[in-house]
């Protein structure tokens, strides 16, 4: 999947999941201190992006999801795995 | 001696219900005798026996709510959520005239029959389909009976006694009655009471359908409730939320607000009999309608309008009808009697608290609203029916029933402004 076409998947999802605005999907945005979401925000994200990518992330690598950008990386690397 | 009861005021009322969004358009309909019964949409299963419900549709204001919170709320949160801020706006109980009031001693009491059904019934399917890593955080939460009261007392920071009553029919009566008791006894200033349901799932449908409560007449849905006729054969599971404003006396006084009604009095009593069926010969039914009245100091003959339970069952209807007879005997002639059921459908847990919102309208607007489709009346009884036309009578005192599976029964009395 080319990076872009990914990246806008992921905007979407996070524009859906934590009602903000496709301005504030920078990569070096973080979920936590940046976008606002709270520890269940980030169970339903990764939830939503297991849906869309019809994949399972373990518990264990959520914690790579800290920012958008580390989140698409992750993404990628799970994707062309 | 007894001592004499604080007396107890409705300042403020709110509803969205499958005649309106609002209690204005709501009493509207039903005085002109309309009817919130129709044919569920396509996305319902095509395989259910019955296709008709009372559904609220039009635009809902569950108030100022983030994206992410509103795909959080239970649709019965959100219309407990629409119905408050009504019911609050209405009694202008947060606003200038209410600055100084201590939300400490504000309360919430939103019963609910079922609770958050739809969000249950979403999760499961995600369980069942893809496994429990897709069943939502905020399951629990949004599937919560209490959640509408919890949420509601959140939005408006009311922050005194958190209740809801599950009491399955009668739900929203004993929010009400419970809370009369919680201001007689001066634990609260002021009480934000009612219920709210939103049980039309496939799932619900099918359950009451295979018990035989629902009415079949699929293909005449605003002709499908007729409480007390003859050609009656179930109720229409309907939805919505109703909550009123009660308040002590002395208080609303204080801040200049408006008073609609007096809630007079509460009985609430318990069949200990069957699960499902009334049960005529416990008294059930008769010891509420008792209760509330002692509950009043009136007697029987003080009632001018009777809104009843009768959902438009054979058994239900016929029991109600016998136990009013058993209560007011002779005045049984000059008591005018009701359901708006045949106009909003059941709403369950919710049904109550619009009833003893309707209860309050006709007391501060002198009619009272009519039973539709009562062509026939059942002529195993004798009631004075106000049939399918709303009647213009100045009701000084009003009492509404409210019956529920597990044998509760619950009764209030309200009084006019003046009363």
């Amino acid at each position: 999947m080319a990076d872009a076409a990914l990246a806008k998947r992921v905007e979407a999802i996070i524009v859906e999941q934590l009602g903000v605005t496709p301005e504030e999907v920078v990569p070096e945005a973080s979920f936590i201190d940046d976008l606002g979401a709270d520890s269940l925000d980030i169970v339903e994200l990764v939830m939503a992006m297991e849906e869309e990518f019809d994949i399972e992330i373990p518990d264990e690598h959520a914690d790579r999801l800290q920012t958008i950008g580390s989140a698409v990386e992750y993404l990628k690397e799970r994707l062309e795995a | 001696m007894a001592s004499v009861p604080r007396e107890i005021v409705v300042t403020g009322l709110g509803c969205v219900s499958p005649l309106g969004t609002s209690a204005a358009a709501t009493w509207s309909a039903i005085v002109a005798g309309q009817c919130g019964i129709t044919r569920l949409p396509d996305e319902y299963d095509a395989r259910l026996a019955v296709r008709i419900a009372g559904q609220v549709t039009g635009e809902l204001d569950p108030g100022p709510l983030e994206h992410k919170e509103l795909r959080r709320m239970d649709r019965g949160i959100l219309l407990a959520l629409a119905a408050a801020r009504e019911a609050l706006a209405d009694a202008q109980l947060l606003g200038a005239i209410g600055s100084a009031v201590d939300r400490d001693r504000i309360g919430v009491a939103i019963g609910t029959g079922i609770g958050g059904i739809h969000t249950l019934v979403q999760n499961d399917r995600a369980y069942v389909e893809h496994g429990p890593r897709r069943v939502s955080p905020f399951f629990i939460p949004m599937t919560l009976a209490n959640m509408p009261a919890g949420v509601v007392a959140i939005q408006h920071g009311l922050r005194g006694p958190n209740l809801c009553h599950v009491t399955a029919c009668a739900s929203g009566a004993h929010a009400i009655g419970e809370s009369l008791r919680l201001l007689r006894s001066g634990e609260a200033d002021a009480m934000l009471v009612g219920g709210t349901e939103a049980a039309i799932v496939d799932l619900v449908i099918a359950g009451f359908s295979n018990m035989q409560a629902l009415s079949r007449r699929n293909d005449e849905p605003a002709r499908a409730s007729r409480p007390f006729d003859a050609d009656r054969d179930g109720f229409v599971l309907g939805e919505g939320a109703a909550l009123l404003v009660l308040e002590r006396a002395d208080h609303a006084r204080a801040r200049g607000a408006r008073v609609r009604a007096k809630l007079l009095g509460y009985g609430a009593s318990s069949d200990a009999a069957e699960m499902v069926a009334p049960d005529p010969a416990s008294g059930g039914a008769r010891r509420c309608m008792q209760a509330a009245l002692a509950s009043a100091g009136l007697a029987p003959s003080d009632v001018d309008y009777v809104n009843a339970h009768a959902t438009s069952t054979p058994a239900g209807d016929l029991a109600e009808a016998q136990a009013i007879r058993e209560v007011f005997g002779a005045h049984t002639d000059r008591l005018a009697v009701s359901s708006t059921k045949g106009a909003t459908g059941h709403l369950l847990g919710a049904a109550g608290a619009l009833e003893a919102l309707l209860s309050v309208r006709a007391l501060e607007t002198g009619m009272l609203p009519p039973t539709l489709n009562l062509d026939r009346p059942d002529p195993s009884f004798t009631l004075d029916h106000v049939a399918n036309k709303a009647r213009s009578t100045r009701a000084r005192v009003v009492l509404s029933n409210s019956f529920g599976f597990g044998g509760v029964n619950a009764a209030l009395v309200f009084g006019s402004a003046d009363s």
